[in-house]
């Protein structure tokens, strides 16, 4: 009966010890270079470049999403999170850096949890973080043409929205389940 | 044998020494979201019963709460609850902050994917049935439109 108590005291403590989590750092070439493929870049305005390498990321996370492909999608989550940190603030517009904060610190949120999570996870906070990107580009503008697209059907019928760099419908929020859900409802130009 | 059993037994025991913090509080900061949203009696129990022990500064711990190894489990849980979502300290926040941990508390509670099913062994009153998760989530969704 002693042993017995004490086998299982040590087997908790074994247990206890093997908790030390392992920090996952997701930022990797073959996001970016997925995302470089989409990009095209012809704007000098600054806030347009500053932008570059966000839109980059959240669209290798589209893209990702389109394809099912939930180890693309969090290393290009760890990505967006370390493109949203290196994006400078202060060039911008001395009222609109408080809105522009909180949009960033938000957007890395879902960026963080992109990379740690199932793809249905993932595609809950890239739903969420298209509006935080689509908010970004109101002000700080954007490099590219972008769509900003929509499908009824996400999360039961309460519908969810994305941006593409293209027209065509590639629904991110479904995969191949439901790849042509969705209809462009604005096109953000430069 | 007898030797190892005895010094597993002193180590069992020496673990209970090693100090470590306790996620406890006397005041309710102004901070906190029950203490600034007014919600209903009702919503406030259930959020305080299913999430404040590990989402706020204060923890209402089990009697094995500060038993090694047990309170170093408790403890991690803690940590990364409290880190993903701290009602005490929800007002500092960013509006835009408090909508998305508003809209993440919806899709967890709906997913049941919190509370964690971990801490429901151990507290099965937290556990939120149908109708509660309906009240919760509406009023949650009138805080967010």
């Amino acid at each position: 009966m002693k042993t017995t108590l004490l086998t299982i005291g040590l087997a908790l403590t074994i247990i206890s010890c093997n908790n030390s989590k392992t920090e996952q750092k997701a930022a990797d070439n073959t996001a970016e270079t997925a995302a470089k493929a989409e990009n095209t870049a012809t704007n000098d305005q600054e806030g347009g470049k500053a932008i570059t390498p966000v839109l980059d990321a959240y669209l290798a996370v589209k893209n990702a999403l389109v394809n099912d492909n939930q180890e693309e999608a969090a290393k290009a989550g760890g990505t967006l999170a370390t493109a949203l940190e290196g994006l400078d603030i202060s060039q911008f517009d001395a009222d609109k850096q408080t809105e522009l904060q909180e949009i960033v610190e938000v957007a890395k949120n879902h960026g963080e949890h992109i990379s740690e999570s199932e793809i249905g996870h993932q595609r809950e906070h890239f739903e969420a973080l298209s509006q935080d990107i689509k908010d970004l580009t109101a002000i700080v503008g954007t490099d590219r043409t972008l769509y900003y697209q929509y499908c009824p059907m996400y999360n039961d019928n309460k519908g969810g929205m994305w941006l593409s760099a293209s027209e065509e419908i590639k629904n991110p929020l479904f995969g191949a389940k439901m790849m042509k859900c969705g209809k462009v409802q604005e096109v953000i130009s430069l | 044998m007898k030797k190892a059993a005895i010094i597993i037994l002193i180590l069992s025991i020496g673990i209970q020494f090693i100090p470590m913090p306790k996620n406890q509080s006397n005041e309710v900061p102004k901070t906190d979201f029950l203490q600034t949203i007014e919600a209903p009696v009702n919503i406030q129990q259930m959020i305080k019963a299913s999430c404040y022990d590990c989402h706020s500064n204060n923890t209402n711990y089990p009697w094995y709460g500060r038993v090694r190894p047990f309170a170093w489990l408790l403890q991690q849980h803690i940590d990364e609850g409290k880190d993903e979502l701290n009602f005490s300290t929800f007002q500092e926040y960013s509006g835009r902050m408090q909508r998305e941990k508003i809209r993440s508390m919806i899709s967890q509670i709906s997913d049941g994917k919190m509370p964690l099913k971990e801490y429901l062994w151990m507290h099965p009153e937290a556990e939120l049935t149908n109708d509660e998760k309906e009240q919760l989530i509406k009023y949650l969704e009138k805080l967010n439109p």
